[in-house]
């Protein structure tokens, strides 16, 4: 039980990445290649944010008078995965973008089929 | 042959990451910096909410550089889809008058959501990046359930370039007189917990409300079909 | 509280497996929103609500939105 209490945390973030790059890595379609690249930012996003908690802690948020700052789980990685998540979706916006104009010039997502995209 | 491939550098990739950070402990504090942020951080720069400093008093030049990625971002994708632009109006078929009327009574509602979630953003969970994308949500909406209706392109574009000036130019007003660093604040701090209080910190978030929202909403105008 | 947690990590994990598996795109976008949205809510166990609704506003509805208006441009079924 303590280590399930230690490191489920761990565990669902390991395989979101995993998952992700299974994906990236033998999916053929374009766009299941970015739902995998969606999938991994979540999990580093998880990994992140599982880093900075801390057993029996608070919210970093001086809600109420009489709140212990040693308490809070650390802000940092918060602050950095506010921040990944936003350029996450423009990033994917730019990607789908980069995808309808590659259907509309071959005809098809199917990475076989692209010339220059084969691997 | 190629899955099997996959699958064996798959393995040896997350050995690898297993191996070498196992042994971080869950649940205890780790860094320095951040015990800094929340012991100081309440009389430093005002704000109830510790993220909210951090994101936008110590690390304001970072937040400078993600609304950049985030504008190249929206640029490229107006670029890459401008070709494909349809000439002349499509015909739209019209929704049923409950969906429309529907969509007509969500939308202000869900603005002023929006901009409770970005002006509170120094005292409760919240920020201009959340509040940005509730009011993106707002914009799909009308897309969605008011075929043929869509946001003027001029307007959206002049309130993204306001928000972004405003946030760098207060950031080099604090330059200038504040302090030595971007962003430092010049104004009062006002009392903990009131909603006049942190200086510089809502103003900003109000500033990348604005603009995130209508970058986000741009983006989806760019990625709908009929233009 | 830590069944709960294992059981939505779970959850999470076969929602992973099913993006993985689905033919249908629609069907594998649904499916990632939904690892995102249980993602969102064990953002909020580990006492970071900034970050849950980021990831619930913009992770789980608009990526999604944005997915289904490029799956309508292109093909929907991946052969």
């Amino acid at each position: 039980m303590s280590f399930l209490h230690n490191y489920i945390y761990y565990i669902g973030a390991f395989g979101l990445i995993f998952i992700g790059l299974f994906i990236i890595l033998v999916k053929h379609n374009l766009i299941k290649v970015i739902i995998g690249i969606s999938i991994l930012e979540t999990g580093v996003n998880l990994f992140l944010i599982a880093v900075g908690y801390i057993s029996k802690g608070t919210a970093p948020i001086f809600s109420k008078p009489g709140i212990n700052a040693n308490q809070m789980v650390d802000p940092v990685p918060q602050a950095l995965v506010l921040t990944a998540i936003v350029i996450g979706v423009a990033v994917l916006a730019m990607a789908l973008s980069l995808a309808i104009r590659l259907y509309k010039h071959y005809g098809t997502l199917d990475l076989r089929k692209i010339k220059e995209q084969r691997w | 042959m190629r899955k099997i491939f996959s699958v064996i550098l798959l393995i040896i990739i997350c050995w690898g990451i297993i191996l070498s950070l196992y042994k971080i402990p869950f649940g205890i504090p780790k860094t320095k910096v951040g015990e800094y942020y929340l012991n100081k951080g309440k009389e430093e720069t005002g704000a109830a909410n510790i993220v909210t400093s951090v994101v936008l008093n110590y690390r304001g030049f970072d937040t400078l550089g993600e609304v950049t990625v985030l504008f190249i971002a929206a640029i490229g994708l107006g670029a890459v889809l401008a070709t494909l632009k349809k000439k002349g109006k499509r015909k739209v078929e019209q929704a049923s008058l409950i969906l429309y009327t529907g969509c007509r009574f969500l939308f202000p509602l869900i603005l002023l959501f929006g901009a409770y979630v970005f002006i509170h953003g120094h005292l409760t969970p919240g920020g201009g990046f959340q509040g940005g994308a509730i009011i993106a949500s707002a914009f799909v909406l009308v897309y969605l359930g008011c075929r043929g209706k869509r946001i003027n392109e001029v307007s959206s574009k002049t309130t993204e370039s306001l928000g972004g000036l405003i946030f760098i130019v207060i950031g080099l007003i604090g330059l200038a007189i504040g302090g030595h660093y971007f962003l430092s604040n010049f104004l009062p701090k006002g009392e903990l917990n009131t909603l006049f209080s942190a200086g510089i910190i809502p103003i900003i978030y109000i500033a990348i409300g604005f603009k995130v929202g209508s970058e986000l909403a741009g983006v989806i105008d760019n990625l709908f079909e009929e233009s | 509280m830590i069944i709960v947690v294992s059981l939505l990590i779970i959850l999470m994990l076969i929602s992973a497996i099913a993006a993985l598996i689905f033919k249908d795109l629609i069907s594998a976008v649904i499916a990632a929103c939904m690892v995102s949205l249980i993602a969102s809510i064990l953002f909020y166990f580990l006492h970071a609500p900034d970050v849950a609704m980021a990831e619930a506003s913009i992770g789980a509805a608009l990526v999604t939105v944005i997915f289904i208006i490029a799956i309508r441009r292109t093909k929907r079924h991946e052969e």
